[in-house]
């Protein structure tokens, strides 16, 4: 599989370092793209990953109420919002889009979280190719 | 010995068409088949779109034809909501549509069918065009139908945004209400294109009826084809194009078939062959029984002629004048000659022109009050209008949001296409016999036949110098090439 | 002044018509043109054959107008075909530029096109349950018809394309524009567009922006709309930042929300994808409940995002089941 997971700078990003740093394990074909704030996200870069051969795209912000930049991370949950409807209209299965909120000291959650958006992609997959 | 004749491609058709005809030993033709090459499925990638969003995209069946689009969508969608658009709306839609007329009928009869009788169905190809028509009618009349045809264009416009794939009925009325100002403009527009018709049909009569080796034509029998008529008829029996009830009349001249056209499908019904992709409507009332002329075959005609043979008058005084000349002159009625489609044509321009002059000038058609938001849950509806080119049928099914989930349709030409395919059997078989030197002249006879009626993309524009678009490879059997004509 | 006569053509491949219908409407610049170019095939109005393009010259055809979309094998043939006749080629139109409304082919396959339109159809009779087929053998020789291409493309996307001139069609004084820079010989440099600015249909709209955000989105036949507001801040989807500007506004003086026929301005991949940034902007909440209401009264979300611009589109086509 080949998962893109988009991290913001200020929190998601912060706790990937942390998981590190204690060596917990995230599956090894997720690429991370750090940006400054999920806000920041464009959209199309979202669905070029889709459209490029990703099985799946993660994207992890700040709590609502903690973003850096006061509301990028409420702006990212619109888009999310939109983008999945539009994802569900081409076919593609909105599950394979995940959103979730991180802080920079949940290191232990970053790890939980990846994981577990990992597993929903790998199963919206399989129950596509088992459908085609 | 046997041989195939490839006219390929047809010119002057909506997409692209070709004719295969097939000769015996005896150098007479064995048969002649109509093929169109296209497939879209509108009637499929149109589910799931939403109802109001339908006048737009199926403009875009045809560009030369937009409007008849636009409306029987429009008049669809009405129909799903069963909303009824306040007066003045429909009386827009209506007034823009005369414009459309005009434009589309110009369009035909200068560019693609003059050539043939002002320069000579048999004249140089080069010469054959509408270069040709300008040098021998004239500069000014050439200037006067571009004109025309870009007034009638630019009044779509104005009316509606653009005139090509308008965005501007919806659902319950349209989007845009008339000005007083552009109103005046559109008095002006319409006066000048009366005055135009009146001029066409004067120098159909001249070039045309005036010459005796035409009127042989127009009624020799290559190009007659006696089959039922179908058309749009209002209250009073009159031709109407935007809207009325169907009505079918035998090639007797008798009525066989009324109805109302969200009834359609008990009355229509639609045949398949392989070797083509556009299917062949009937009249249910009588069955497929094949490419058969007559009283007793379910083939019909939807087409200008058709629109006048089954009704009894046009509703405006000099286009009704025109029609009661048109049946005087071709001494019974119905009439059957597929070629006299040009002259009604022009009679219907007459009338789309006068109809607009009295549109324009109706005390209601700047009213604001253009459209009612719809109240009722969308479900089913029908939406009917003549097109240019014949009875033009659309056909959605939405659920309770107004999404499209199943879509129909029933086109101006593809009504015709049984017909077209005889005409042009017919013709081919009229003027290919063994002693018959196949020359290109021959060829563009032949396209005569099928070029009456209008098939849906005339938009040919100002025609350039060029060769005549047919070559003809004469083959063995085995299919090597022993003689090649260009023309 | 330049005495060479250029050699010119246009073809049409799966098109409406209307790209062709706009040149007319030109009027006499469409008659300039005929004078200053020598016309060696133009199928819809003059009677050159194929054959007589293949027997051209490569690169004897100086400017070939081609529209329509990349539909069938016939299509395809002759792009390839004028392509190699023509020292300019030009997308003319939506539907050789970005693949234009027959992009909406890419939400359904051949076998369910053909399936409705000839088996189950409503007003299909057809007992023999017969399916045009690409080669048929009749008792008198042989018919053929071209095959449907599962995907629908745009020109550019199986051959080299010189200039596009978008448009669904092409506003008309643009084209006049067009011809007159055809004709004094001075086109830009390849792989500009023609006809069209760069920026945004909103730079050029007069209809006026508050900076209002929204509850959610409606239809344009289901409200009373303001006709001096933006169509956006009303709640009506209106494609204006995405799409480049030159039509002059046209559905929009119609009082009709932009649909997106000119295509993307340069900035911009994907329309839908674009146009999803500018709709969260939109939406004024920042509730999850809130936005998933918002989201829904969305309609249409694919054909109104992509229209015109399906077959060109990040994703292209829809997944089969």
């Amino acid at each position: 599989m080949k998962v893109v997971a988009f991290l913001c700078n200020w929190c998601s990003y912060e706790a990937s370092i942390g998981a590190g740093s204690k060596r917990l394990a995230c599956p090894s074909d997720v690429v991370f793209i750090r940006t400054m704030c999920t806000g920041m996200i464009n959209p199309q870069a979202v669905l070029a990953a889709l459209a490029r051969g990703a099985d799946g795209v993660i994207i992890l912000g700040c709590h609502p109420g903690d973003c850096h930049y006061q509301n990028g991370n409420l702006h990212a949950l619109r888009r999310v919002a939109l983008l999945k409807k539009l994802l569900s209209k081409n076919g593609i299965d909105p599950g394979r889009l995940i959103l979730d909120w991180v802080s920079a000291s949940e290191s232990d959650r970053f790890a939980l979280v990846v994981n577990s958006a990992y597993n929903k992609i790998a199963s919206a997959v399989k129950i596509a190719s088992t459908r085609d | 010995m046997k041989r195939n004749i490839s006219i390929n491609p047809i010119t002057r058709l909506e997409g692209h068409g070709k004719i295969e005809i097939f000769l015996n030993e005896a150098g007479e033709v064995e048969n002649a088949y109509f093929q169109v090459p296209e497939l879209r499925g509108f009637e499929v990638f149109c589910k799931g779109r939403p109802v109001e969003e339908m006048p737009q995209i199926t403009a875009r069946l045809c560009g030369v034809c937009p409007a008849a689009h636009h409306l029987a969508s429009a008049k669809a969608a009405d129909a799903v909501y069963s909303v009824d658009p306040p007066t003045t709306a429909k009386k827009l839609r209506e007034l823009m549509y005369m414009a459309h007329f005009c434009h589309s009928h110009i369009a035909h009869f200068y560019v693609l069918a003059a050539p043939d009788f002002i320069c000579g169905p048999e004249a140089p190809p080069t010469e054959r065009n509408i270069l040709g028509v300008i040098a021998r009618a004239g500069l000014k009349v050439g200037g006067q139908v571009i004109e025309q045809r870009s007034n009638a264009q630019r009044a779509q416009a104005l009316l509606a945004g653009r005139a090509t794939h308008m965005a501007w009925a919806i659902p319950g009325g349209v989007s845009k209400a008339l000005s007083e100002s552009d109103r005046k403009t559109l008095v002006e527009w319409g006066e000048g294109m009366r005055e135009f018709a009146s001029f066409s049909l004067k120098l159909f009569r001249e070039v045309v009826l005036g010459n005796s080796m035409y009127v042989d034509m127009i009624r020799s029998d290559p190009y007659a084809l006696k089959v039922h008529n179908m058309g749009l008829v209002d209250r009073n029996d009159r031709v109407n194009f935007y809207d009325g009830t169907v009505k079918v009349c035998s090639p007797d001249g008798i009525e066989i078939d009324r109805y109302h056209p969200a009834d359609y499908l008990n009355h229509i019904a639609e045949w398949v062959e392989p070797y083509t992709y556009l299917k062949f409507p009937f009249l249910k009332i009588r069955g497929w029984k094949g490419f058969e002329e007559g009283d007793s075959s379910g083939v019909y005609s939807a087409t200008p002629l058709s629109r006048l043979n089954v009704a009894s008058g046009m509703a405006t005084p000099s286009a009704q004048e025109a029609y009661e000349e048109f049946y005087t002159t071709l001494g019974a009625k119905p009439v059957h000659s597929v070629l006299a489609n040009h002259w009604a044509r022009l009679i219907e321009l007459i009338y789309a022109a006068e109809r607009w002059c009295e549109l324009v000038k109706d005390p209601e058609i700047t009213n604001p009050n253009v459209h009612t938001i719809p109240e009722a849950a969308p479900k089913e509806g029908v939406g009917c209008v003549e097109a240019p080119r014949g009875t033009l049928t659309h056909h959605y099914v939405t659920d309770e949001k107004g999404v499209l989930t199943s879509v129909n349709l029933i086109v101006g030409t593809t009504n015709n296409n049984a017909p077209i395919s005889m005409s042009i059997t017919k013709a081919a078989r009229g003027l290919i016999s063994k002693n018959t030197e196949v020359t290109e002249g021959t060829l563009n006879k032949i396209e005569m036949a099928f070029r009456a009626y209008d098939p849906c993309m005339s938009c040919a524009t100002h025609s350039l110098p060029g060769q005549m678009p047919l070559q003809i490879n004469l083959r063995e059997l085995d299919g090597k090439v022993i003689r090649t004509i260009r023309r | 002044m330049n005495q060479h006569k250029i050699k010119i053509a246009s073809y049409w491949a799966t098109s409406c018509g209307g790209c062709d219908v706009s040149l007319l409407d030109t009027g006499m610049k469409v008659l300039l043109l005929a004078d200053a170019a020598d016309i060696v095939f133009w199928p819809i109005l003059m009677d050159a054959k194929e054959a007589n393009v293949e027997a051209m010259p490569k690169d004897s055809i100086d400017l070939c107008f081609f529209n329509g979309s990349i539909r069938s094998s016939e299509n395809a043939k002759m792009a390839h075909l004028l392509r190699k006749k023509s020292k300019i080629l030009v997308a003319f139109g939506a539907c050789a530029q970005t693949g234009g409304i027959h992009g909406l082919i890419n939400t359904t396959d051949t076998k369910t096109i053909k399936d409705t339109v000839f088996i189950s159809g409503p007003s299909v009779h057809n007992p023999n349950g017969v399916i045009p087929v690409p080669i048929l053998r009749i008792p008198e020789g042989k018919l053929s018809l071209p095959t449907l291409f599962e995907t629908v493309k745009s020109l550019g996307d199986i051959v080299a394309v010189d200039y596009y001139i978008p448009g669904c069609p092409p506003a008309v004084p643009r084209l006049s524009e067009i011809i007159d820079v055809i004709i004094a010989g001075e086109l830009p440099p390849k792989g500009s567009v023609l006809g069209a600015t760069d920026k945004a249909l909103c730079e050029t709209c007069y209809r006026i922006r508050h900076d209002r955000k929204i509850d959610s989105f409606t239809r344009p036949h289901l409200m009373k709309q303001d006709p001096e507001t933006c169509f956006l801040e009303q709640g009506l989807l209106c494609l204006g930042p995405v799409t480049r500007g030159g039509c002059a506004e046209q559905c929009i003086r119609g009082n009709m929300p932009c649909r997106g026929c000119y295509g993307v301005t340069p900035g911009v991949i994907d329309p839908g994808g674009a146009m999803i940034g500018v709709l969260a902007s939109l939406i004024k909440s920042d509730d999850p409940g809130a936005i998933d209401r918002a989201v829904e009264s969305l309609s249409d979300m694919l054909g109104n995002l992509y229209q015109f611009t399906y077959a060109s589109s990040l994703l292209k086509r829809v997944n089969k089941k």
